[in-house]
This record gives C-alpha cells, structure tokens and sequence, in this order.
C-alpha cells in the first residue's frame, strides 16, 4: 500500500494527457482530411499516396503520421509535469466528437452543401 | 473445398481480424473497471503480463483490420472496370452504384465505414499504453481512466459500424476472384 503511494506521487499525468490528447487530434484528423478529399478535388488528388486505394490512402497515412508527431511532441512536452487533466479531457472528447460527426457521410454532405 | 485469395483476405480482414477485436473488447471493459477500484487486489505479475498481452493484442488486431481493409481488400472494392464490361460481378463499387436501389450502400455505407473505423486503432493504441504506463496508479487517475473508457467505447463503436456494414455491403457486392485455393478434396 505504502508502495502504491509512492507511485502515485511519483507518476505524473503528463505522459498519460498527451497520449489522450494526440489521441484525440489523430481522430479528428481523420474526419478533417475526410472533409477535405471530399470538398476539392486537389486535395483528393494530393490524399492519393496509393492510387488502389484512393484518398483514402493519404488521409489515414497523413492523419496517423501527425498524430504519433504530436504524441511525441507533447509526451516531451509535458513528460515530469502534471497538467490540467479536465481541459485534456474536454479538448480530446470534443475533438472525438467531432472526429465522428466528420466521418458520418451525411454530415460531410450537409457541410459541402453549405460551403457550396 | 476451395475459396479465392481475395474472398480468403476479405474473411481474415472481417472475421480474423475485425470480430476478434470486437469480441476482444468485453474483456477489455471488464478489467477496466475491475483496475478502478482502489480497493481491487493488485495483480500479479503474471496478472499484469497477461492485460498487457490482452491489449497488446488488441492493438495489434485493431491495426492490421484496418490496414489489410484499407491496403488489401479496399482496391479490389473498388477496382474500375474495363471498357465495355456489362456484367459488374468483380467490381463491387461499380456494382452498387449502377443501381439506385443499392447506390446508398455505397455513398453511405463503404464512405462511413472506411473512415470511421480508423479511429478504433488510434483509440486502443492509446488506451494500451495508458494502462501499460500507469497500471495500478490509475486507480487514482479518475479523469485518465475517465478518458480512457470514452476511447473504449467510440472504438468499439467505430468497429461495429465497420464490422457491420462490411458484412451487408459482402451480402449485396461482395469482393471476389483471384487465384483459388484448395482446402479440401472430395474422396
């Protein structure tokens, strides 16, 4: 128990926020570049890393990319700090919100329509 | 008994991969909440090996559905086919959009499908590391935890509406061809 103490002084939430945080904006990448393919043909053209696959090659390549760069980033960032773990929390869950709401193909509709 | 590569690739895709890690997840949620009680027994080393293989594997199962959808069953969904071609049986994307009636499993369905279920992947690889990092400490870690089991369960989300429309979309225009492979001989 004593041990347990120890550690739980010890362990700083930093490295455990920025995963959560990278987490979130990797989703949320998904969902933008999705956007993005769909509202410019450029941008479709660009996402095409693998022409068999489509856009859908870069997108997912692209958004995991600067992901695991922002999660390393801010794990430095933040590695002996402890951080405000309800702003991580509510920054990620929004941008897993609308990470869902931006891979939803009527959504995606309805914002094109919009932009149109 | 025989199957064809890519109906093989599809199944190991679907079945191997994507309902495994679907199925994987009640255990998962299952420890999770057993890990947050500061009153829980602390596992044993053998105990913790045993999570930190469960979610490994999770994360492994996670990537390699995505990958093999994305990389290896998606290009042969959505192959074009060649000038003149009328019977659309090998190109499941062009089958469904020649029909009003089945267009939707298209724009909606592979469209909603092959995005969302990049999210599971990036979720668990998270939340792996999560536990693997704080372990036991996350007992006192509520908003970790907290964030941890939202991931959970937009992941398990995100894999069912993949898993699910995968398998209507193989019902209506499924994915076929390539060299065939034989399991069985009749005697």
């Amino acid at each position: 128990m004593t041990r347990m103490s120890d550690n739980t002084n010890t362990i700083t939430n930093g490295p455990g926020a920025a995963a959560i945080l990278a987490a979130g904006i990797g989703c949320f990448l998904i969902g933008l570049f999705f956007l993005f393919a769909e509202a410019s043909p450029a941008a479709k053209s660009f996402f095409t890393f693998y022409k068999p696959s489509g856009a859908l090659s870069g997108i997912t390549t692209s958004a995991v990319a600067i992901w695991l760069v922002a999660w390393l980033l801010l794990a430095r960032a933040w590695r002996k700090r402890n951080v405000n773990m309800w702003w991580v929390n509510l920054t990620a869950f929004l941008l897993l919100g609308l990470s869902l709401l931006l891979t939803f193909p009527p959504v995606i509709e309805m914002l094109l329509e919009l932009g149109a | 008994m025989e199957i064809t590569l890519r109906d093989l690739i599809t199944v190991l895709h679907g079945m191997g991969f994507g309902a495994l890690f679907l199925l994987a997840f009640s255990g998962a949620v299952a420890e999770m909440y057993r890990m947050s009680s500061p009153a829980a027994s602390a596992p044993s080393s053998r105990g913790k090996t045993m999570l930190y293989l469960y979610l490994g594997a999770m994360v492994i199962l996670a990537w390699a559905a995505v990958l093999s959808g994305t990389y290896l069953a998606y290009p042969w969904y959505r192959a074009a086919p060649p000038a003149g071609i009328t019977d659309l049986a090998m190109y499941p994307r062009y089958l469904l959009l020649s029909s009003p009636t089945t267009a939707q499993w298209h724009n909606f369905g592979m469209e909603w499908k092959e995005h969302v279920g990049w999210l599971a992947p990036i979720a668990m690889t998270m939340v792996a590391y999560i536990y693997g990092k704080y372990g036991r400490v996350l007992a006192y870690q509520r908003q970790i935890r907290l964030a941890a089991f939202v991931f959970v369960v937009v992941a398990f989300i995100a894999t069912a509406i993949a898993g699910a429309f995968g398998a209507f979309l193989n019902k209506y225009a499924p994915v076929r061809g390539g060299p065939t492979i034989q399991i069985m001989q009749s005697k």
